[in-house]
């Protein structure tokens, strides 16, 4: 037996927002019959703001409550407001869902993503996305893209094959595509890292900003001081000041206090050199 | 609670309880021991014996091991047989098996045995003309249920006993029989079967004991080494209650095969009846005859076969399903699969399987109820064309 929340189970035992909206606005669709759950959704959308929801689905009793909430999320919200909604707001909502079950709430994003797309001047959430993977299908037993996969991965900070499986359901059947799956996961957390990478003005600030509200206080305490001359990719040349300049053990302060602050501050392998 | 679930697990008989209690209590001896207070844990164990023999016909209480499930006595038999004889490298089974065989024959399959997997009809009967033709003289063993745990259907273990020693007399017959126990007379003689397996908690004696049939004409090499307990093909001390336990269950199945026959069955039939009458979306996924009398598999079009058992468990009906939902793999029943339900109903296929304990009363109730259910969840699922047409049509 699931371990369903108490919001799970009032939902699918009394689905909110039940139908079809034969005017809707806009109308998406997630999953089908053939993989075992799907989710269609209709939305009434006037001046920005979602008026109307109701949906209709095919599925188990956390894809009844995640398609449930979801109507209740977002009617009387603006377009805008429904379009940062992840799959993991709604399992949130539901007060969390068991980890196989995570899917469900997938099948909401992607259902409310489909209708948003449909409605007219929708733009993919992500911008790291590249297009042509909008349509490329990974898992061909359950027609996951690798969008899909991408988009699980960056909302729930998903790490192992396993986890993608979980929320997407993709290399849950036949599992040959737990391969392609794993490089998706490397190739995320690569671009995700070098995006993180400073830029040479950032770097040059952030070293100073460690060195003047970390490193110089604690000299001061001893009555010297340091501050920054120069840097050339990974050498950070330092001048001591005071009784630090003159200290013996001024080597002993540079190697040992100096360059590991600043090495655990940037996550880089560097050297502080005293001029 | 309405318990239709008797498939997956049943309940303790109360006099099979009261047949454990004693060797829980004062005869808690080891039976290999050399006084005398062992002396009733032995004759409980050699009783035990005796009523294994007898329940499944076998020539000699010796061909009967205790094991501690189902599982284990699979085990035991195919890779006992497997490991006796290493030269045959060939195994036959069917689509339809238990995982707990058909996950062996994979790992078997990675370590360089070939395996074929003998397909079913859509009334879920086994194909016979295939599983002839795949036998060949390396054919080490083949391996069939005796009735299939989703469906109920039953396969014609003689039959397929006289196929395989007609072309390979030295091949050898394992049936897995945890479905077919205290449903169906099983009669191993009868049937020309080597190895068969039995769980007790399948009829009404405690979880973690089963047993293995081992004809005395079938070597194995055993899985568990260690003492010589069981002729030293199951090592380990006689776990004495249970096995009391077990022997007690068979004799009470014994003595019960006419009511499953013929009560059990009844209310089985009155069951399907009902949902096939009064529910339009409802198929019966298996053909009507040659089943154990206890099982039935319903699928329900167009909606989700988890959804119906937790509606259902709000009533306090136990059931189960074929869907992937159920079993936290995403994939619907290998056994529906592979009798191909159709896409539209094997999510939502739902197995109840009766008992003695079953009432007419609990059946009139689930028939009145089940209706209202279907129709809750069949007013939200997205296919209501397909559906409506479905009810015009019926």
């Amino acid at each position: 037996m699931w371990d369903y929340s108490e919001k799970v189970m009032d939902h699918y035992r009394n689905p909110r927002n039940v139908g079809k909206i034969d005017d809707a606005d806009a109308v998406g669709n997630a999953g089908s019959l053939s993989c075992g759950d799907q989710l269609k959704i209709y939305l009434k959308i006037k001046d920005n703001i979602v008026t109307d929801a109701k949906f209709q689905t095919f599925g188990c009793g956390s894809a009844v409550a995640s398609s449930s909430i979801l109507t209740e999320m977002i009617i009387g919200k603006s377009v805008d407001e429904v379009r940062k909604i992840t799959n993991k707001d709604i399992a949130d909502e539901l007060g969390g869902l068991p980890p196989e079950k995570m899917h469900c709430s997938v099948m909401g994003y992607e259902a409310l993503e489909d209708a948003l797309k449909n409605w007219g001047d929708y733009q993919d959430l992500d911008d790291l996305r590249e297009p042509e993977k909008a349509q490329k299908i990974v898992c061909t037993c359950f027609n996951v893209t690798e969008n899909v996969i991408w988009d699980a991965i960056k909302q729930n900070g998903l790490k192992t094959v396993e986890e993608v499986t979980n929320y997407t359901k993709a290399g849950g059947a036949c599992g040959k595509c737990k391969g392609l799956i794993q490089d998706i996961i490397n190739t995320y957390y690569e671009k995700e890292k070098s995006e993180q990478k400073l830029s040479p003005t950032q770097r040059i600030l952030k070293i100073n900003n460690i060195i003047e509200t970390q490193i110089s206080p604690e000299l001061q305490k001893d009555g010297g001081d340091i501050n920054l001359v120069d840097i050339q990719d990974n050498k950070i040349y330092v001048k001591l000041h005071g009784k630090c300049s003159s200290c013996k053990n001024a080597t002993l302060t540079i190697k040992r206090f100096v360059e590991q602050t600043l090495k655990t501050a940037l996550d880089e392998d560097i050297e502080v050199i005293d001029v | 609670m309405i318990y239709l679930d008797n498939n997956a697990t049943t309940k303790i008989d109360e006099r099979v309880l009261d047949a454990m209690m004693p060797y829980f209590k004062e005869e808690y001896a080891n039976p290999s021991s050399m006084y005398n207070f062992s002396k009733k844990a032995s004759n409980a164990l050699k009783e035990a014996r005796g009523v294994l023999k007898d329940f499944l016909n076998a020539k000699d209480e010796k061909e009967i091991i205790f094991t501690s499930c189902g599982s284990e006595s699979a085990n035991t038999a195919i890779k006992g047989v497997l490991n006796y004889n290493k030269s045959k490298k060939h195994i036959i089974t069917t689509k339809v098996e238990h995982p707990c065989v058909l996950n062996l024959y994979q790992t078997l399959e990675k370590q360089g045995y070939k395996v074929d997997y003998i397909g079913v009809n859509s009334n879920g009967d086994l194909d016979l003309e295939q599983l002839e033709a795949a036998i060949t003289p390396d054919t080490a063993l083949v391996s069939v249920m005796w009735a299939n745990n989703e469906t109920g259907v039953i396969f014609p273990i003689k039959k397929i006993s006289e196929i395989i020693k007609s072309k390979s007399p030295d091949t050898k017959f394992f049936v897995d029989a945890v479905q077919a126990a205290g449903k169906i007379p099983l009669d191993v003689q009868e049937n020309g079967i080597d190895l068969l397996g039995i769980s007790g908690h399948k009829f009404h004696a405690p979880k973690g004991v089963g047993a293995l049939y081992v004809n005395s004409k079938t070597l194995i090499t055993p899985l568990i080494v260690g003492g010589h307990q069981e002729r030293g093909k199951r090592a380990g001390t006689e776990n004495v209650p249970y096995i009391a336990g077990l022997a007690k269950a068979a004799e009470l199945a014994m003595d019960g095969l006419k009511y499953e026959a013929t009560e059990v069955k009844r209310l089985r039939d009155k069951l399907e009846k009902n949902i096939l009458k009064n529910i339009y979306n409802s198929r019966l996924n298996t053909g009507v005859s040659n089943r154990v009398p206890n099982t039935t598999n319903i699928g329900f079009e167009y909606v989700e076969g988890e959804l119906i058992l937790l509606h259902m468990s709000d009533l306090g009906i136990c059931a189960s399903s074929g869907s992937a939902c159920t079993s936290g793999s995403l994939e619907p029943s290998h056994v529906l699969r592979a009798m191909n339900v159709p896409f539209t109903a094997i999510h939502g296929s739902i197995r109840f399987s009766l008992s003695r304990f079953t009432t007419e009363k609990e059946i009139d109730y689930v028939s009145e109820k089940l209706p209202e259910i279907i129709e809750k969840i069949t007013a939200i699922s997205p296919y209501q064309d397909e559906l409506a047409a479905l009810k015009a049509h019926k």
